[in-house]
């Protein structure tokens, strides 16, 4: 391991700046957690988990805010993981290469778009047709889960190909020989085979809906109440802190961040579970691959970048 | 907020280069907090900066009580105000009234509602009022838009309007003047509250107890839901901030003012 000094030099500056995002990560959860957890333990947790939500008059109950986020999550999903996973079911086993190489970056658009223009469209299409359909504010649970269900399609789409993609060849090639059509290799070999990296792709999906803040303001109406159907308005833990981060001060303000502990903690735990999920997938195709890799084949690997690739 | 917060606040923006230095320099002011009077203030520095040429003002947002502690820390030469002080704030900062704003009830263009009175409002706002026939219009429920806890424009109309009654929970809450004139104006059953300044074509405002916000009304105190709008300062005004204030106080600045709805201090 004699590195040259200029390499050396590249190789710790390109690590520091590596590090440097993990920094940010870590500054980020110093911060909101020195912010907001002394106000949970302050209040109680019977006052933090309560339903009553009147913070100049001292109670910061949040629990009607984790409703929301809850409701219009899971509304989101309903709405998004059917179309997602058809989608990317569509893409990666059976649209021919043309059709792909088009839908692709079309979906990838759909990630590109400011959530601020969905909620736009949510304001001006979306609350007006349910208003005329279903009555009531049409600023409710249902529009944002409907919103959220279109933006959480990219996340879903990408990660469900990835998972569809990853597994191995051999074990179609396996199931056509065997006189299957090309639906019940899907079905019956494919979708089993993706299971843990797909209940990935809901679950990161899952992430970004509870993470979701602008379009969900915009369409959700943003009332601090339990809602009774789809059509009542609610109000998500994000919608919580970015409508009343502007005017709050004092112990409003850290029940604010508080609020953000309690997203931080069910985006930690969301992120943890697609991550176990798909390592548990590549495990199961690394032992499908097996064969063809070994300690050898790897050692020579690193020969040859250590001394510049094969001769 | 904490002072770890404004440390880390102050290394961002440290680090971020070519970043323009607040105040100093050749009198450049900066003005921060409520984002109800930050497009008038925009208005007013735009103007003021035309007329006297070096004098950089920057305006920024971030609400009322932010504009207080940024008075109160400095990091504002002049701090924004859109309710009235709280005892506590009244002792540590200088408070000058620039304009007066009346805030409207707005409804959309199609709603035959002309006229509410104050207690049909507290009522309809309290959720004790839920149908427009029960005011004198059509069999439609009616949709509350609401500002959110905190900001002046709710301050000030829980204090004028609601005498000590809460706003129902089921009320809409909206982060914005615009996200509540633009709430209103798409949905017929819709009622809320923004400045009179904001009133456009695409809301219908309502007469309250009858009466119209106008120049003589606001100033007579009839129009029952009146706020001030204040230009704080650490201190009595001095330097730059001073000679802005004082011409926002004068003719060229109340003109502004008035072309903007706003009515001028009393």
């Amino acid at each position: 391991m004699s590195l040259r000094l200029p390499d050396r030099v590249v190789e710790r500056g390109l690590l520091m700046i590596a590090m440097s995002s993990v920094a940010i990560l870590a500054i980020i959860t110093y911060y909101i957690f020195s912010e907001g957890a002394p106000l949970i333990f302050d209040i109680g947790l019977g006052n933090f988990f309560s339903t009553d939500w009147r913070p100049t008059e001292g109670h910061y109950g949040i629990t009607l805010m984790i409703v929301g986020s809850l409701v219009v999550t899971a509304g989101a999903l309903i709405i998004g993981v059917p179309l997602g996973l058809a989608c990317a079911i569509v893409l990666a086993e059976m649209a021919p290469p043309r059709a792909r190489t088009v839908l692709k970056p079309v979906i990838e658009i759909l990630a590109g778009i400011p959530s601020v223009v969905y909620g736009f469209m949510g304001i001006v299409v979306l609350l007006p047709w349910i208003r005329s359909h279903f009555g009531g504010t049409g600023a409710s649970a249902l529009a944002g889960a409907v919103i959220l269900g279109i933006m959480v399609l990219p996340t879903i789409i990408g990660i469900s190909i990835d998972a569809l993609q990853a597994v191995p060849k051999s074990y179609r090639d396996g199931s056509l020989a065997l006189g299957a059509t090309q639906w019940q290799t899907i079905r019956r070999v494919v979708l089993p085979a993706a299971r843990s990296g797909l209940v990935a792709a809901v679950i990161l999906g899952m992430g970004r809906a509870v993470g979701e803040t602008m379009a969900v303001i915009m369409v959700a109406g943003n009332s601090v109440q339990m809602p009774d159907s789809p059509l009542d308005s609610v109000r998500t833990l994000t919608a919580n802190i970015a409508i009343e981060m502007g005017y709050a001060a004092g112990d409003h303000q850290r029940a604010l961040f508080a609020t953000g502990v309690v997203l931080f903690v069910i985006i930690m735990v969301l992120n943890g579970a697609a991550n176990l999920a798909r390592g548990r997938q590549r495990k199961r195709k690394a032992v499908a691959a097996a064969p063809t890799l070994t300690a050898a084949d790897l050692a020579t690997a690193r020969e040859h970048a250590r001394s510049g690739g094969p001769k | 907020m904490s002072i770890r917060f404004s440390i880390l606040a102050a290394a961002v923006l440290a680090a971020a280069p070519g970043c323009k230095r607040r105040g100093g320099g050749e009198g450049g002011i900066t003005i921060a907090g409520s984002t109800s009077v930050q497009p008038f203030a925009e208005q007013w520095a735009e103007a003021y900066h035309e007329k006297h040429g070096g004098a950089e003002i920057n305006v920024q947002g971030g609400g009322s009580t932010a504009g207080v502690k940024a008075t109160i820390d400095g990091a504002a030469d002049i701090g924004s105000c859109s309710r009235e002080l709280k005892p506590e704030e009244a002792a540590q900062v200088k408070a000058t009234v620039v304009a007066v704003d009346g805030e409207t009830m707005v409804v959309h263009p199609d709603n035959p509602v002309t006229d509410l009175t104050v207690d049909q409002v507290r009522g309809i706002y309290a959720g004790d009022i839920g149908n427009w026939k029960d005011v004198g219009g059509p069999d439609r429920k009616i949709n509350v838009v609401t500002r959110e806890v905190g900001s002046g424009a709710r301050g000030a109309f829980e204090e004028l309007a609601m005498g000590g009654k809460s706003i129902a929970a089921s009320a809409l809450v909206q982060n914005s003047q615009g996200a509540v004139r633009q709430m209103v104006s798409t949905d017929s059953s819709a009622i809320g509250y923004v400045s009179h300044g904001v009133v456009d074509k695409s809301v219908k405002p309502l007469e309250l107890n009858g009466i119209e916000p106008t120049l003589e009304t606001v100033k007579n105190g009839s129009y029952p839901l009146v706020r001030p709008f204040l230009f704080l300062t650490k201190g009595d005004p001095a330097g730059p901030a001073k000679e802005f204030i004082d011409w926002v106080l004068g003719p060229e600045g109340q003109a502004i003012a008035a072309k903007e709805g706003l009515f001028p201090p009393k």
